[in-house]
């Protein structure tokens, strides 16, 4: 049996309140993180900020002091660019030291600009897009037909939906009825180099998946309730993959990076930061 | 070959329940004898190999060991990326296993002409390169693989290959075998040229030149060792095998040159340009000298050269 209090259930103190706090700050990482190593991608972590405090401190049943847990949630992070706000996450979480973060992108450190593996928590690098699914795929295959009890996450991008590594995983999760996975697409409609409606438009997305026999549901993803009530709900049917599309604003938080694929690549300047820190309302 | 692997790889998996094959929707009558037996660790996964080789990540990521099973190209160049970041960078049980290594679907044009599979697979990290030469050396190779903590490539002939090794030939991760010693030449052979190069070095005995014949059967790890001992104690050195170049014969010369071995060198191999005819694998491999013949005629040249004075 494996201890409850490594269930996010019981982290009863974890209100809808202290999960939005929790998003907040890791906003304020991940905008101090790209500031001081001139990085890239803020407006990529920024969209998924909440979809990540909910599952690091409500979902996913993990436990920092046991990182290699055997049963375990698999939470993997398809879109790997938006490494400094799940590092940020990690840290947090209590997976490593949060002074740590300082150290993103910086020489010789294993916070590469891009989710590497070897840093406590992290289940799979990734970097270029469209693999996670594949590989989330195989992990929650091997829990069924193993009959093991772990969930298996995958977040990915809407841009990532391109790649046809992606649809090869859409088909073939249902045909194996994996309903012990659950993919959550950021979907802030902007990709690397334009807005998805110009460059690939997936609408209509919701009907796509459930032309290729995923249970969808469709969510708020800056709405913390509905973010754990759906995440809780799964497998939303028995037998079925479950697909959660979180409807995002990329650069979420940050009135002044909101919607603009220029964030995609910007790295703020210090007035910038100060501004930023004083609409998401934290200081670090 | 395929034979060999099948059996050994359903007598492993009796024993070893971690051990899955995955197939990329090819493997009609051959895969039915693991499929069969173990269905809860067989996978057809389509024709998808992207998504094959995501799934047997993520399946090796929870503790399997896993074989993925296609033909030709088909199982490492569409899913390239996904061999090098999921299974090579997180060092994964991953074993990739391509039946009609070389131009064994000669016929079927170029799409299906393996010939250029080593270079690829040799120029990623923690990767195991293999190819052996006949039963033997695939039976006990695959043996070698599926307990090897970490990710493989094994480039299979098809069906049918004689056996050439002695019953109890003994097989090592990254030794080469000694099938003949000699002192004129050393003869290096890489997977299904071996049977051609017996059959060359019987002829140049004949004629008075007697080759040492090595077959070598793991790209990576390389038996350096053997082949610096070949260039000190036969002094010429001829390289066969069924792909272009980046294989054995620029794996040798890069040995030959780093140790400052100059000598009689001449990599006999397909050349960097597309079969656009239509063959057999025997009329293909002879077009570009990889035949008796073609063996013969450059390990006499190579006799002919004046040695080098080892330089070391
Ligand atoms: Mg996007």
């Amino acid at each position: 049996m494996s201890p409850t209090h490594r269930y996010g259930s019981d982290l009863g103190m974890n209100t809808v309140e202290r999960l939005s706090a929790f998003a907040q700050t890791l906003r304020a990482h991940a905008v101090r993180m790209v500031h001081r190593s001139r990085a890239s991608h803020l407006g990529s972590c920024l969209s998924m900020a909440d979809i990540l405090a909910c599952l690091y401190w409500n979902t996913l049943r993990i436990d920092p002091e046991h990182p290699n847990w055997q049963d375990r949630d698999r939470f993997i992070l398809s879109k790997g660019h938006g490494a400094a706000i799940i590092y940020a996450a990690l840290a947090e979480r209590g997976f490593f030291p949060v002074g740590e973060l300082k150290t993103y992108c910086e020489s010789g450190s294993r916070l590469t600009g891009h989710i590497t593996s070897g840093v406590p928590g992290v289940e799979l690098s990734s970097g270029s897009l469209g693999h996670g699914l594949p590989v989330g795929c195989g992990m929650a295959l091997g829990a069924k037909r193993g009959n093991l009890p772990f969930r298996t996450v995958v977040l990915c991008s809407d841009g990532e939906l391109d790649e046809g590594s992606n649809w090869e995983a859409i088909l073939f999760a249902p045909q194996h009825e994996l309903d012990n996975l659950l993919l959550i697409v950021d979907f802030n409609k902007i990709q690397s180099f334009g807005r998805v409606k110009e460059v690939l438009d997936l609408d209509p997305l919701a009907d796509k998946f459930r032309a290729f026999r995923w249970a969808v549901r469709e969510v708020d993803g800056h709405n913390m309730q509905q973010l754990a009530d759906t995440f809780a709900a799964v497998p939303f049917e028995q037998g079925r993959p479950s697909v959660v599309i979180a409807h995002t604003v990329k650069g979420k938080g940050v009135s002044f990076m909101e919607d603009q694929l220029a964030w995609h690549y910007k790295t703020p300047s210090a007035e910038q930061v100060e501004a930023a820190m004083r609409e998401l309302g934290v200081d670090l | 070959m395929r034979t060999a692997f099948i059996n050994q790889l359903c007598t492993l998996a009796d024993t070893d329940e971690h051990i899955w094959l995955i197939c990329g929707d090819l493997g009609y009558s051959v895969l039915e004898a693991f499929a069969d037996r173990f269905p809860s660790r067989y996978l057809n996964a389509g024709v998808a190999e992207q998504n094959m080789t995501g799934v047997a990540a993520g399946l090796a990521l929870v503790g399997k060991t896993v074989f993925t099973y296609s033909i030709a190209n088909f199982p490492i160049m569409r899913c390239l990326e996904q061999i090098r970041n999921d299974v090579c960078y997180h060092n994964l049980n991953v074993k990739i296993v391509s039946v009609g290594g070389g131009l064994a679907y000669g016929s079927h044009g170029y799409t299906h002409h393996a010939v250029e599979d080593l270079a690829i697979m040799n120029a990623l990290p923690n990767l195991i390169v293999a190819a052996p030469a006949d039963p033997i050396e695939a039976r006990a190779i695959t043996t070698i693989l599926a307990s090897h903590q970490g990710p493989a490539y094994l480039r299979l002939g098809k069906a049918g290959e004689p056996v050439l090794h002695a019953a109890g030939t003994k097989v090592e991760l990254g030794r080469a075998i000694q099938v003949a010693d000699g002192s004129d030449v050393t003869i290096i052979s890489i997977g299904g040229m071996l049977g051609t190069v017996l059959k060359a070095s019987d002829e140049l005995r004949l004629q008075g030149i007697h080759p040492r014949i090595l077959s070598m059967p793991f790209l990576t790890p390389l038996d350096t060792a053997a082949i610096l001992d070949a260039a000190e104690e036969t002094g010429a050195i001829l390289t066969v095998e069924e792909h272009g170049p980046g294989g054995i014969g620029t794996a040798v010369a890069e040995t030959l040159a780093i140790h400052g071995h100059a000598l009689a060198f001449h990599p006999l191999r397909l050349a960097k340009s597309p079969i656009k005819v239509s063959g057999t694998q025997e009329e293909l491999r002879s077009a570009q000298g990889l035949s008796v013949e073609g063996i013969v005629q450059a390990a006499e040249l190579l006799c002919r050269r004046p040695h080098s004075a080892v330089i070391r």
